[in-house]
């Protein structure tokens, strides 16, 4: 089996960050290519053992808790690492592994988004796509997430595209599940909507 | 061989013959000694701004004000990469070394722009860039030193490029990062970090360099017990700032370096109440143990991001009818400021005038120099509030020039802008993170015009130190980024603007004499040089980082777009036969 670089059935694809970790990487990469759909115990079993990986606080140090999605407030976006289940610890080798998570209406997102959301959470990279700094502060009156040095702000309800400054790219999507009552990181690619 | 395969050949072979020959024209690397560096040739461009003192002047006038409208393209070379271009073309006989952002160097023939070596360090996949820049080089003996974003500090044969050492300077984690052009002395680099928005403490540091070995490190936050340890409240100043990011200058007979300091960390004052040395201020450093032997702190406990980097110009001369060893800076807080260096460091103050609107400064001693604030004019915590100049200042880091025969001292200012900050945030100290006390699109949408919208902004300022009056001022319908060039044939060199026009005026009058087109915006060091007895004018093209910044607060205030197209050139300039 080879993969393929592209996929028209692969909706949502986004670019990935650069130097994201391998494990990362290598569920990004399925993501993009749209070999999921060619791969039916992925595509079918959204909490593959292999694969699962939830989600923590970045800022927490031990003591690792998954988060729920009770467990965002409403507009509040937390930075958050990937945590694998089998090992008990978080993907953090990297600071470009940060995700941001925040919960929105879910009638107000794009269908695209919508279809990435588990709850009404929304995942993204927190990397800024312009020059690495992290993308963590909410314009509630914008719903737009701004990068922290650069002040580049994206557009979280439309697939954070760039709404204005110096960032070249929205931050790259990750599409959420629910994994049981924790938020996961899904390893299947959202159904394009009237497919 | 077949005939064509043969025309090929010698072809190739001629080829190669003639970049041969545009490189043995170079002639061997003449080693940069102290008593270049104390008395730089006219022909060459040695460091940041030509000399120690700082004055950014040429005495070349082969190029001048009565031929300069024939001034041409001689040659241009892209560098590779986006963002802020901002260090200028150094050269030392015939050979050019320009940095860029992404930590770059490149090595050129001076007089044909053929590439000679291209260094490019590697920086780390997850450095958070604030300032994506690089503000040149420096010479000495037979290798160019550059600092890099990363706080790295590389040693580099200057005829290859070969890397002879390289030291780590500051905490990368910790979002310590360099920009600035090292200061070479007396066997020493010198160099400091920045991070004023990132927690740094702030410091000047020395390697040798031969060895890159640490020789000394001053920090510009005073610590408990130190001269200067009362201005802060406990532990304050660990994480205070007063971060150096602009080359200092040097006086050689006092062996003395004077260096600019940015604002106190975090933003808001009511965390760290005092005057909280040596933030924005000059300190007077011993190049050979890093003593502190004086110091002028411009404005105590800033509340308004207004760094005094910028090194003080060093100019003998008259002020207000007596002789002084000046030293001449055109403060971010928008006061031209007049000090006096004793030969043992100590620093008088002369004089402070604004020379753009300010609205903070209540009132300035006329002895120390000291000033009384408005306090309504405050940011901090529980208030928004509206101060002018805005936090860019009257003048940012692009630098002065002193001409000693126009005797005139040439300011880029920007006028007519204020900033309005939003209630400050509660905030602590988390290593790897921002360290600035408000929200960021608050920071960078602050910007705010001074009444109506203006019809000028920017100003190309000419002030006679003599009567410490201004002389001539041309004024812009724009805002500038605008770091300058003088020269013995009475011109003044900058670009800085959007329109991405180069310039050159008269420097008696303020005329624009000349203008060019460039790829790109200017915001880089302009620097003149001879090779073979022709004259060139050099600078790189290449807009980005706080200039843009700034045009997305002035589009903001305006509701327009304003797109300047990004990318880097060196730009090289003769005459035309």
């Amino acid at each position: 089996m080879t993969h393929s670089s592209t996929s028209p059935r692969c909706a949502g694809c986004q670019p990935q960050p650069h130097g994201v970790d391998n494990d990362r990487r290598q569920m990004l990469g399925w993501v993009a290519s749209g070999m999921v759909t060619s791969l039916p115990f992925l595509a079918t079993d959204a909490k593959a053992d292999d694969v699962a990986m939830r989600l923590v606080d970045a800022d927490a140090e031990s003591d690792f808790k998954p988060l729920r999605p009770d467990d965002l407030k409403p507009g509040k976006p937390v930075l958050v690492y990937p945590f694998d289940v089998k090992t008990a610890a978080p993907k953090n080798e990297s600071r470009l592994n940060k995700l941001i998570l925040i919960r929105l209406a879910e009638d107000q997102m794009t269908p695209e988004t919508k279809a990435r959301s588990a709850a009404g959470v929304v995942a993204y990279s927190g990397i800024c796509t312009h020059q690495g700094c992290e993308v963590k502060t909410w314009i509630a009156k914008e719903s737009a997430l701004a990068c922290y040095c650069h002040a580049s702000k994206f557009a979280l309800l439309d697939s954070a595209k760039v709404i204005s400054g110096p960032a070249p790219r929205p931050l790259p999507a990750v599409p959420l599940a629910l994994d049981g009552e924790f938020l996961a990181i899904a390893n299947v690619v959202p159904p394009t909507p009237g497919q | 061989m077949s005939h064509l395969l043969k025309k090929m050949s010698i072809a190739v072979i001629s080829t190669c013959a003639f970049m041969a020959h545009a490189d043995t024209k170079l002639g061997p690397y003449a080693p940069v000694t102290d008593a270049r560096l104390t008395n730089p040739e006219p022909q060459n461009w040695l460091m940041y701004r030509g000399n120690y003192q700082g004055w950014g002047y040429s005495s070349l006038d082969k190029i001048n004000s009565g031929n300069v409208k024939k001034l041409k393209l001689a040659w241009s070379s892209a560098t590779g990469s986006t963002e802020g271009h901002q260090s200028p073309p150094i050269v030392n006989n015939g050979y050019m070394y320009v940095t860029t952002p992404n930590a770059q160097v490149i090595a050129l023939n001076a007089a044909t722009g053929e590439e000679i070596w291209r260094f490019k360090h590697e920086l780390p996949a997850d450095l958070l860039m604030l300032h994506n820049t690089n503000r040149g080089v420096a010479l000495y003996g037979d290798k160019v030193y550059v600092a890099t974003v990363d706080a790295s500090l590389y040693a580099l044969e200057a005829t290859t490029g070969k890397v002879v050492w390289k030291t780590t300077v500051g905490d990368v984690k910790a979002l310590n990062y360099i920009t600035l052009a090292p200061l070479a002395a007396k066997g020493k680099i010198l160099v400091g970090s920045s991070g004023g928005e990132t927690g740094v403490r702030g410091y000047v540091a020395a390697f040798d360099a031969n060895t890159g070995k640490e020789a000394w490190r001053t920090y510009t936050t005073a610590a408990p017990g130190e001269p200067g340890g009362d201005t802060w409240p406990k532990d304050a100043y660990k994480n205070g700032g007063a971060s150096v990011w602009i080359t200092g200058t040097y006086d050689p007979a006092s062996n003395i370096a004077y260096w600019g300091t940015g604002n106190p960390a975090p933003w808001p004052t009511e965390a760290r109440p005092g005057d909280n040395l040596y933030s924005t201020s000059v300190v007077a450093l011993d190049v050979d143990t890093g003593k502190i032997k004086g110091h002028h702190q411009y404005h105590h406990n800033d509340a308004w991001d207004w760094d005094e980097v910028s090194a003080p110009v060093l100019i003998d001369t008259d002020i207000n009818g007596r002789k002084v060893k000046g030293a001449v800076h055109a403060g971010r807080n928008g006061y031209l400021w007049m000090l006096e260096r004793e030969s043992g460091g100590k620093i008088n103050f002369v004089n402070g005038v604004p020379y753009v609107y300010n609205d903070v400064f209540k009132d300035i001693d006329k002895k120390t120099g000291r000033l009384t604030y408005d306090l309504t004019k405050r940011p901090g915590m529980g208030k928004a509030v509206k101060f002018c100049p805005s936090l860019w200042g009257g003048k940012d880091w692009p630098p002065e020039a002193w001409n000693p025969k126009t005797k005139l001292f040439y300011i880029p200012a920007n006028n007519n802008l204020c900033s309005e900050l939003p209630a400050a945030d509660e905030i602590t100290y988390k290593k790897g993170d921002l360290y600035i006390g408000y929200p960021i699109d608050g920071v960078l949408g602050s910007l705010r015009y001074h009444g109506g919208k203006p019809s000028t902004i920017g100003e190309l300022q000419a002030w006679d130190l003599k009567t410490g009056k201004m002389a001539w001022v041309h004024k812009y319908d724009r805002a500038i980024w605008a770091p300058l060039l003088t020269t013995g044939g009475n011109l003044l060199f900058t670009g800085g603007t959007n329109d991405k026009l180069f310039r050159a005026f008269d420097a008696s009058n303020g005329k624009v004499l000349w203008q060019y087109s460039m790829p790109s915006g200017v915001t880089a060091v302009p620097s003149s040089f001879e090779v073979n007895g022709e004259q060139y004018i050099a600078v790189q093209a290449g807009w980005g980082i706080d200039a843009q910044r700034m045009q997305a607060g002035i589009d903001s205030l305006n509701s327009t777009v304003t797109n300047v197209p990004q990318g880097g050139t060196i730009m090289v300039f003769k005459l035309e036969k």
